[in-house]
């Protein structure tokens, strides 16, 4: 659905996006995360032809970027970092201004559904300018969906949320998903995008690393076990560490923390030995590192 | 088109709630009709029989292009008075514009909504000729409306249809039909330039209101006897005038591409 090769993008001075090369499939959320000043709302741009990149190409939906932008246009739907809508205008008349510029057929139709789903129906002749920072931000989403867009670019679609709306929206996320639309999502939310994303990218003006957010954590940090034991002491380590598929072996109060790839096939070796050795075990986890560990070393190390 | 028509209901939906930009759009034109009508009104039939004292005092040129043989001193005066007007009514095709396309550009600016609007399919074709026609078409329609008040005004005070013909001449229908037009035009593609690089819609204004000074000065000079506004000057001005609307409509489409509208207008 979208396809990438070598974009640059150059401002001025500002290398603020270097050679990102990239594919998303159709149906896929993508998570695009990187700090702020990354360049993750230049890319959206480039990708939704809002401006030009200063090398490279891209396809998206299959039009050629620079040359069927009114396509592309058409195709994507973009919520972008700041709501932008005309305070002094009612709701409904925001979205029917979006509607007809995107063509849609069923202008007030598509209005109401889009308003009713995203519960600013009862509030649709106020001034957008009196709605709060979350409602506007709904607003923008809704105004984002009028055309069904089969692709969406969502930038920051939970910034300054509520714990509420937030989760709101991630639902809505989650539904759009299912209706199988791409979706290309910033996100500073590292759990929001560990919970919604099919994969994701970590960025930084270069694309550093993209994959599952399961194996993301594997290649970064390895797996990591945890032995409870009634005593745990550095005689204990020594037995497992002599294991071939060990990597690495901690002890932390009466815990053994091991790295190893395969747990489901090494753990009940390591338990075998254990007991062999006389551990009393409590009980055996899993360590799991957040998606925040995993972008925290990536982005530290860049 | 249907996007142009969508992009003009929004700019008047939001410009008109604005109290400056509903001041200069009625107000400025009343005025300018309240002025030469009272000019009229006041001189009308006073001096009679006198007729070579006033028509020496006239700068030379005057009557023979704007009176027609059979109209006395005063009467021939007051055209022209009437016609020293005709400059600062051409502050209505210029003044409107300007204030709306100053508060249209700054206010999409500080509400940030270029960018989803630039999102759309909208071309930017579309967008800018929408915007222009947001800002001229209110203008047209307020000359238009001002020069009717003035020349039913006119009819209703001038008994004399000698007079009456005089008064409106060629020169007013070539003034508000051709050159206001093309001066509302020039007027509001000045103003989003200036516009696009401001982020106060009064800044903008006063900046763009510079365009006021050669109308201004014409009106001045007219007054001062340095020249006789005659058909052909209007006609020459006219053509000036288009040659100008020509050359800044291009620039325009120079100067405003997509993303320099998004990443400029700042
Ligand atoms: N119009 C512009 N002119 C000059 N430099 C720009 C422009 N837009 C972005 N930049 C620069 O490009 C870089 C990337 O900015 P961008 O907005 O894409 O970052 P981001 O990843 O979206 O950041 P954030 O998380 O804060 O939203 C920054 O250094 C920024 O200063
Ligand atoms: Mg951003």
């Amino acid at each position: 659905m979208i396809h990438a090769e070598n974009l640059t993008k150059r401002f001025k001075e500002t290398l603020a996006v270097d050679d990102l090369s990239l594919d998303v499939a159709e149906g896929e959320v993508f998570g695009f995360l990187g700090p702020n000043g990354a360049g993750k709302t230049t890319t959206v741009r480039m990708l939704a032809s809002l401006i030009a990149p200063t090398q490279g190409t891209a396809k998206v939906a299959g039009f050629i970027l620079g040359r069927q932008d009114t396509d592309i246009r058409r195709t994507v739907g973009v919520l972008t970092e700041t709501p932008g809508m005309y305070d002094n205008l009612s709701a409904e008349y925001n979205l029917r201004i979006f509607a007809e510029l995107c063509e849609v057929k069923d202008v007030p139709g598509q209005i109401e559904k889009y308003l009713k789903m995203l519960g600013l129906w009862e509030r649709r002749f106020d001034a957008a300018g009196t709605f709060s920072k979350g409602m506007k931000q709904k607003l923008a989403i809704a105004r984002a969906l009028l055309h069904e867009p089969r692709i969406l670019f969502l930038d920051e679609p939970t910034a300054g949320l509520d714990p509420e709306s937030a989760h709101l929206v991630r639902e809505f996320i989650i539904e759009l998903k299912k209706q199988g639309r791409t979706i290309f999502l910033c996100t500073h939310n590292l759990d929001e995008a560990d919970h919604l994303c099919d994969r994701v990218g970590v960025f930084k003006t270069r694309l550093l690393v993209v994959d599952t957010p399961a194996k993301l954590r594997s290649s970064v940090f390895g797996r990591k076990v945890i032995f409870h034991l009634r005593v745990a002491d550095d005689g204990m380590a020594e037995y497992v560490r002599k294991l071939a598929f060990v990597r690495d072996v901690k002890v932390v109060e009466n815990k053994l923390v091991i790295t190893l790839d395969d747990p489901e096939k090494c753990n009940p070796e390591v338990t075998r030995v254990l007991v062999a050795a006389g551990a009393d075990i409590q009980f055996v986890g899993e360590l799991r590192h957040s998606l925040e560990d995993v972008y925290l070393q990536l982005v530290k190390s860049a | 088109m249907n996007k142009i028509k969508t992009i003009i209901r929004k700019e008047w939906a939001e410009v008109f709630r604005n109290r400056m930009v509903i001041f200069t759009v009625a107000f400025l034109p009343l005025l300018m009709t309240a002025i030469p009508l009272g000019i009229i009104y006041s001189t009308r039939g006073t001096v009679s029989g006198t007729s070579n004292a006033i028509n020496n005092q006239l700068p030379s040129g005057v009557t023979q292009s704007m009176c027609p043989s059979g109209l006395s001193g005063s009467d021939c005066f007051q055209v022209f008075m009437v016609s020293e007007f005709m400059m600062l009514f051409m502050l209505v095709p210029v003044a409107i514009p300007v204030t709306i396309a100053a508060y249209s550009i700054v206010g999409e600016k500080t509400t940030r909504s270029l960018e989803p609007l630039l999102a759309t399919p909208i071309t930017t074709a579309e967008l800018l000729i929408g915007k222009c026609l947001a800002a001229v078409i209110p203008a047209i329609l307020a000359t238009y409306a001002a020069f009717g008040i003035f020349a039913l005004g006119s009819w209703m005070i001038v008994a004399n249809k000698v007079l009456l013909s005089a008064l409106l001449d060629a020169r007013w229908l070539i003034a508000i039909f051709l050159v206001g037009p093309l001066l509302a035009l020039l007027a509001v593609v000045f103003s989003l330039m200036i516009s696009s690089r401001v982020n106060d819609p009064r800044v903008a204004e006063q900046i763009s209101m510079i365009i006021i000074l050669p109308v201004l000065g014409g009106f001045f000079g007219q007054v001062a006897g340095l020249f006789v506004l005659n058909k052909q000057i209007i006609s020459i001005v006219a053509v000036v005038m288009l040659a100008l609307d020509v050359l800044m409509v291009y620039l325009a489409t120079r100067v405003f591409q997509r993303e320099q509208i998004l990443t400029r207008w700042k």
